[in-house]
């Protein structure tokens, strides 16, 4: 998800001179191309310890810590916005850390990989569990333990009181506002609490 | 081979006011630096010391190869701390054995040894001494402060005390303030010294003795909250010294465990001042930045202007990682710029002077970012 044209597309949704909480920000890329382009000021978690020297490397900062132990370190309200760039799909505590974004964030944006694009939908028709580009592994060795698809998080967003601002799909880095559930690999949805 | 090391020392006959409201006049600072100082004299970083450290934090002195400084695996020519960029400055802090004044020292108001009556120092008090120091090296601001565990605090009470004099505070396996449990492991290891019939009240000197039995006990029960359970384990285990029978004795020495542990009590207690032991461990027992405010370290820290960079390391139980956090809690409150690793490394509290990949690597760029930074950005122009 580091492609040039998928960074823009999400940055696109940060407003200018935003404080920004990447959560699972990777090599801090997208952090970069905020503070570089958008003026935004930040910081990016990140547990893997590669992830974390390439943030130091960039200048970005980078706070090492595990999302599974919680966010109690972030007040409410302390961030414009909180970013979940293909991270809620790794986490076993999906939902606290969605309500979590939520609290400490003003705004949200989340990013994750659409279960029902099309691809996907055939494989399983197939029978068999998908193995993308987008999801790239076996059934019994994947890190994306919550697959999810573009309408299940509409359902999720409603039960936890979040009023959505834009969403889309993005595949292959372009915007996909037309069924999205079908034709996108990737999810993304601007959200505030309501 | 590491570069030869050179050992300055300067003296102060001006007063130092101390915390305490004491003063100490007449001392010397022991200290040490490599590379050089560049023309905007923005490229200086202070390395603050740990416990039973010194300001010989790198290279080796003439002839003597064995004799590298503590922390060299990270700071030299082409190291993580690059003394080719760098000026970098290693200070002894006052009460030290090793150079500065301390307990052994006499004291210029009675003419005799100072001993017990050397005042007793806080973090601060050794911050303020060390800016002295830097005036005179005519540094008006650091391009950082770095240090571990004690030297970690001290970096702190930097960006406190003197908050524009710093760009980068580097604060590794530290923690905001000792916890009960390890001002209990100091008063156990203070205990260990003044008991021992030759400690004198302090006084030891007069009487051509050392209070070597407390120094060693001392000395033990830091090593053990140094290291974790793990490394111990791995080291030795439930090994017995010799052969594998069990001498049914409760004297001797029968597990590996202990004939280290007494090694190592040996070897500091053959140079390690007892009076310095004690006072140091006090600084460290003292020290608590937000017990001006409250207890709340985030409206403590909302002076500080330097850009952190803080490590622990995930076995450390002495200054565990959770107390490093507090620290970037705080940060966090109050928008610093901040980093944080917490490195994954098995050695304990240890590991911050250990080579691991992972911790060297973070190091190595947040000072090349550093360094970078000087050729982009020029010192503050002086205070007037």
């Amino acid at each position: 998800m580091t492609e040039k044209s998928t960074l823009r597309a999400i940055a696109s949704l940060i407003p200018p001179g935003s404080r920004v909480l990447d959560l699972g920000c990777g090599d801090g890329s997208l952090l970069a191309h905020l503070q570089a382009e958008r003026g935004c000021t930040g910081y990016g978690i990140e547990y893997d310890d590669a992830n974390v020297l390439a943030c130091v490397r960039r200048g970005v900062n980078v706070l090492q810590l595990n999302l599974e132990d919680g966010l109690a370190i972030f007040e409410d309200n302390s961030f414009d916005v909180v970013l979940q760039i293909d991270t809620l799909q790794h986490l076993r505590n999906a939902e606290v850390m969605l309500r979590e974004t939520a609290r400490i964030g003003k705004q949200g944006v989340v990013a994750f990989p659409n279960f029902a694009h099309w691809p996907n939908r055939l494989s399983i028709l197939q029978g068999r569990m998908p193995v993308t580009k987008r999801l790239p592994y076996q059934w019994y060795d994947t890190p994306n333990i919550r697959v999810g698809t573009f309408k299940d998080f509409e359902v999720l967003a409603i039960k936890n009181k979040l009023r959505i601002l834009d969403s889309f799909g993005l595949q292959n880095g372009h915007v996909q506002r037309l069924l999205p559930n079908a034709l996108a690999g990737t999810a993304v949805f601007h959200f505030e609490h309501a | 081979m590491s570069f030869v090391a050179t050992p300055q020392s300067m003296h102060f006959p001006e007063a130092l006011p101390l915390k305490s409201g004491a003063s100490i006049r007449d001392y010397h600072l022991a200290f040490e630096t490599y590379g050089e100082l560049n023309a905007d004299r923005s490229n200086a970083i202070l390395v603050c010391h740990a416990l039973n450290a010194s300001h010989h934090v790198a290279g080796s002195y003439e002839g003597q190869p064995k004799s590298e400084g503590w922390w060299d695996n990270m700071i030299g020519p082409g190291k993580a701390v690059d003394t080719n960029k760098f000026f970098v400055i290693g200070v002894n802090n006052l009460g030290s054995c090793f150079g500065s004044t301390g307990p052994m020292h006499i004291n210029p108001d009675t003419g005799k040894v100072y001993g017990a009556d050397f005042p007793v120092m806080t973090v601060e008090d050794w911050v303020n001494a060390q800016a002295r120091l830097l005036d005179r090296l005519g540094v008006t601001q650091l391009a950082a402060v770095l240090g571990g565990s004690l030297g970690g605090m001290q970096a702190l009470s930097w960006t406190l005390q003197h908050p524009e004099r710093m760009r980068h505070a580097v604060v590794v396996a530290s923690a905001p303030c000792l916890s009960a449990e390890n001002i209990a492991f100091n008063e156990v290891a203070r205990r260990a010294i003044v008991t021992d019939p030759d400690f004198h009240g302090g006084h030891f000197y007069e009487h051509r003795v050392v209070p070597k039995r407390g120094l060693r006990i001392a000395r033990m029960i830091g090593h053990i909250t140094y290291l974790s359970d793990d490394v111990m384990n791995q080291k030795f285990g439930r090994q017995l010294r010799e052969g594998m029978d069990l001498k049914y004795s409760t004297q001797d020495v029968e597990f590996q465990i202990e004939s280290y542990l007494r090694y190592q009590g040996d070897k500091f207690s053959d140079y390690f001042d007892a009076n310095t032991y004690l006072l140091i461990t006090r600084a460290l027992d003292y020290f608590d930045p937000a017990k001006a405010d409250g207890g709340d370290l985030t409206q403590s820290l909302a002076v500080a202007k330097a850009k952190f960079m803080l490590v622990s390391f995930t076995t450390d139980w002495r200054f565990s990682p959770a107390r490093s956090r507090e620290i970037v809690k705080a940060l966090l409150d109050n928008r610093c710029t901040v980093s944080y690793a917490e490195i994954d490394a098995p050695h304990g509290h240890d590991a911050f002077l250990l080579d691991d990949a992972r911790y060297m690597g973070v190091m190595r760029s947040y000072f090349e970012n550093i360094a970078n930074e000087l050729n982009t950005a020029p010192a503050t122009k002086e205070a007037a």
